[in-house]
């Protein structure tokens, strides 16, 4: 067993935690109140190739593993970032992830250079309003009309979409069949065309400046050779990239609950109540400990299932309890960060509020805490499915 | 035209220094290590300089222990083309003397036409291995410098820095050692790939005995390092502002010999 990184990856951490410390906590606050996308940072990471960090190198990337790209979110978390920095740079990892898994050659070859490049920002269509978790209830449908198809319908949740230039989208390509639900959906990489989808925002908890939205597809069309893998095998397709998914989504709270733990930490030598600084009490002092040893510990099984995808190993219970605990961790230190910094914890001015905020998603989405259980409960431990 | 950097890897600069058991060198243990900032200034104007011609070598060159690779590894993600580590047990306690001697004997096997280092390192601040290396080469050597440009032909650099109220203007003929002050240049930040090509570019290990040198006592040694005391606590004038006033330029004036 070897829990050390390579010569390779402590370089890539180093070096992306000295881009990623180059903006400061302030440029982070001043983009949660403007709401401003947060260009100059992801252009940043465009021009040192980060983009394409799992894009194959025939097509313009780095042909790295989930393991280099857990890598790298983690130090944009660490470096305080928050969800604000590392959604818009996992958009370049997760939704390519099925195009180089399932696209044909002809659709890397259109897509993969542009989105290595970081020419190109993405979102990703699977959430429905009518739907919720069951995706299988998806109403987005498209028809085929000869070689092209014409898509209809509602989506919630899409990130991104303010600035998309192309979607990631699953629809209904065929009736769904009770006995087979998840088949008839069909998956597409297709530019974002803003004269066939509305993009309706929606107001958040945190995360102000990378959107959200509802968006209304209105007589899309999309060229069949936009497919990605094949017609009625789309939820499948998307399937192997959830695990990567979620082990991002968990590296990425780790991440954020080491900024907040930092801060307090930091806060506690320096806060001087009663005479002494308050990182004297065990009150304080503990659980900031006891909040760094469950990011560790969630930081480990986080790292096992990145190694385990990349070694094309099975990973599904891995990759689920990764983002369990670390969403959990991660809050919790979030939360513990706030109640160390008393009423200041509340000000805006010392940043973990923000972070707070930022982390409380990570209970929610990818995936909720109940589905991973449900997923654990299911497959790890055999039991009757409950829904 | 070949270039080579010297540099150092230093404690980062965020490290809170703690001063090692037998009082003489600072603790080790938990330091991030980096190459020394000034030094990245160097590599940066190296790899300019080449990019600027066309062609050409930048070598980075390292003396310290295992843990100097990283350093070197770094500048090889920004773009050096290969690198040098001078690492020996004779070198464990090299003082500035016996690192521009060994410095020395790397160019001069090396031979290269331009050497850039950084004006000093930033951990121990010692701001001598430019000029002593100069020296033992007998080569010119233009410290501080914030502007350089070396002539078409390779034959020359002209060199720039600055003095109070403007720039003083160099020109050296190469080869010739110049050392980089902050302003110089803006350091890249290496890029995926240049790390990815990092893994396959050379990093030679040098021993002394490959440069025909044996281990000599260092010159400079240490003989204690303290910490600063601690720094006596505040003062909160009371009183009205008026008396605060008068008490407070007072005791500038007559305590703290401020004003
Ligand atoms: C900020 C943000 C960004 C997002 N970005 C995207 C995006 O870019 N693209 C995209 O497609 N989606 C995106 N999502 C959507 C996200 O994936 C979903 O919100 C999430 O999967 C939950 O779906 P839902 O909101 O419809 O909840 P619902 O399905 O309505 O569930 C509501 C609650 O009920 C629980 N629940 C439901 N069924 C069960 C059951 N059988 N057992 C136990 N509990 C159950 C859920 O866990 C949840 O707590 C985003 C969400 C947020 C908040």
């Amino acid at each position: 067993m070897d829990f050390a990184l390579t010569e390779q990856q402590e370089l890539i951490r180093k070096e992306v935690a000295t881009l990623a410390r180059s903006f400061s906590a302030d440029y982070w606050l001043e983009k949660d109140r403007s709401g401003e996308y947060p260009w100059e940072f992801v252009k940043a990471f465009a021009a040192g190739g980060w983009l394409g960090v799992v894009i194959p190198e025939e097509y313009g990337g780095s042909g790295l593993g989930v393991t280099e790209a857990a890598i790298l979110l983690h130090e944009i978390c660490v470096a305080g970032a928050g969800t604000t920095g590392a959604s818009p740079i996992h958009f370049y990892v997760f939704p390519p992830m099925p195009v180089v898994k399932h696209g044909s050659p002809a659709l890397k070859e259109r897509y993969l250079p542009a989105i290595a490049r970081g020419d190109s920002v993405m979102s990703f269509g699977v959430t429905e309003p009518n739907a919720g978790t069951d995706t299988s209830r998806i109403e987005t449908r498209a028809e085929r009309l000869g070689d092209r198809f014409v898509v209809n319908g509602r989506k919630v949740w899409n990130t991104n979409a303010r600035q998309a230039t192309h979607i990631l989208l699953l629809a209904r390509t065929a009736p769904r069949d009770p006995a087979k639900p998840f088949a008839g959906l069909t998956l597409f990489f297709t530019p974002f065309d803003r004269t066939k989808i509305t993009v309706r925002e929606i107001e958040k908890m945190g995360r102000r400046a990378v959107d959200s939205n509802e968006i209304f597809i209105d007589g899309l069309e999309i060229p069949a050779t936009d497919i990605v893998g094949e017609v009625g095998r789309g939820f499948y397709h998307l399937l192997d990239s959830l695990n990567p998914e979620r082990v991002l989504t968990a590296i990425e709270a780790v991440g954020i609950g080491r900024a907040a733990i930092e801060r307090a930490s930091q806060y506690a030598k320096e806060r001087v109540v009663f005479g002494r600084p308050i990182g004297q009490n065990q009150a304080i002092a503990h659980p900031l400990a006891q909040a760094w040893a469950k990011l560790e510990a969630a930081e480990l099984i986080t790292m096992k299932a990145a190694w385990l995808f990349d070694h094309g190993r099975p990973c599904g219970a891995e990759a689920n309890t990764a983002k369990l605990l670390a969403a959990d961790a991660g809050f919790e230190a979030c939360d513990v960060a706030v109640q160390t910094h008393g009423g200041y914890g509340y000000a805006k001015e010392f940043h973990v509020e923000r972070l707070f905020r930022e982390v409380r998603l990570y209970k929610i989405a990818p995936v909720s805490q109940q589905m991973v259980l449900n997923y654990l409960s299911e497959h790890v431990l055999g039991l009757p499915k409950s829904y | 035209m070949k270039i080579l950097v010297a540099i150092k890897q230093v404690p980062d600069t965020a490290t809170q220094v703690k001063i090692g058991a037998g009082g003489k060198a600072i603790d080790t243990a938990g330091i991030t290590w980096i190459v020394s900032p000034y030094d990245e200034f160097a590599v940066e104007e190296a790899l300019r300089v080449k990019e600027k011609r066309g062609q050409g070598e930048v070598v980075a060159v390292c003396l310290g222990p295992d843990r100097a690779k990283e350093a070197l590894r770094s500048c090889l993600a920004m773009g050096c083309d290969r690198a040098i580590h001078l690492n020996d047990p004779a070198w464990t306690a090299a003082d500035t003397l016996t690192t521009a001697r060994a410095l020395a004997a790397v160019i001069k096997q090396e031979q290269p036409q331009l050497v850039l280092c950084g004006r000093q390192a930033i951990d121990d601040d010692m701001g001598a291995v430019t000029a002593q290396l100069s020296e033992v080469l007998g080569w010119p050597c233009a410290a501080w410098i914030m502007e350089e440009s070396v002539d078409a032909d390779g034959k020359n650099v002209r060199a720039a820095r600055q003095v109070e109220g403007g720039l003083e203007v160099f020109d050296l003929p190469l080869p010739a050692v110049i050392s980089a002050q902050k302003g110089l240049n803006e350091p890249r930040y290496p890029t995926l790939k240049g790390i990815m090509g990092a893994k396959k570019k050379e990093i030679k290990d040098v021993k002394a005995s490959d440069l025909g040198l044996g281990a000599e006592p260092p010159q400079l040694s240490v003989v204690a390092l303290e910490a600063l005391p601690p720094r006596p606590p505040g003062r909160v004038i009371q009183g009205d502002v008026a008396t605060a006033v008068k008490e407070l330029v007072r005791a500038l004036r007559e305590e703290a010999k401020a004003i």
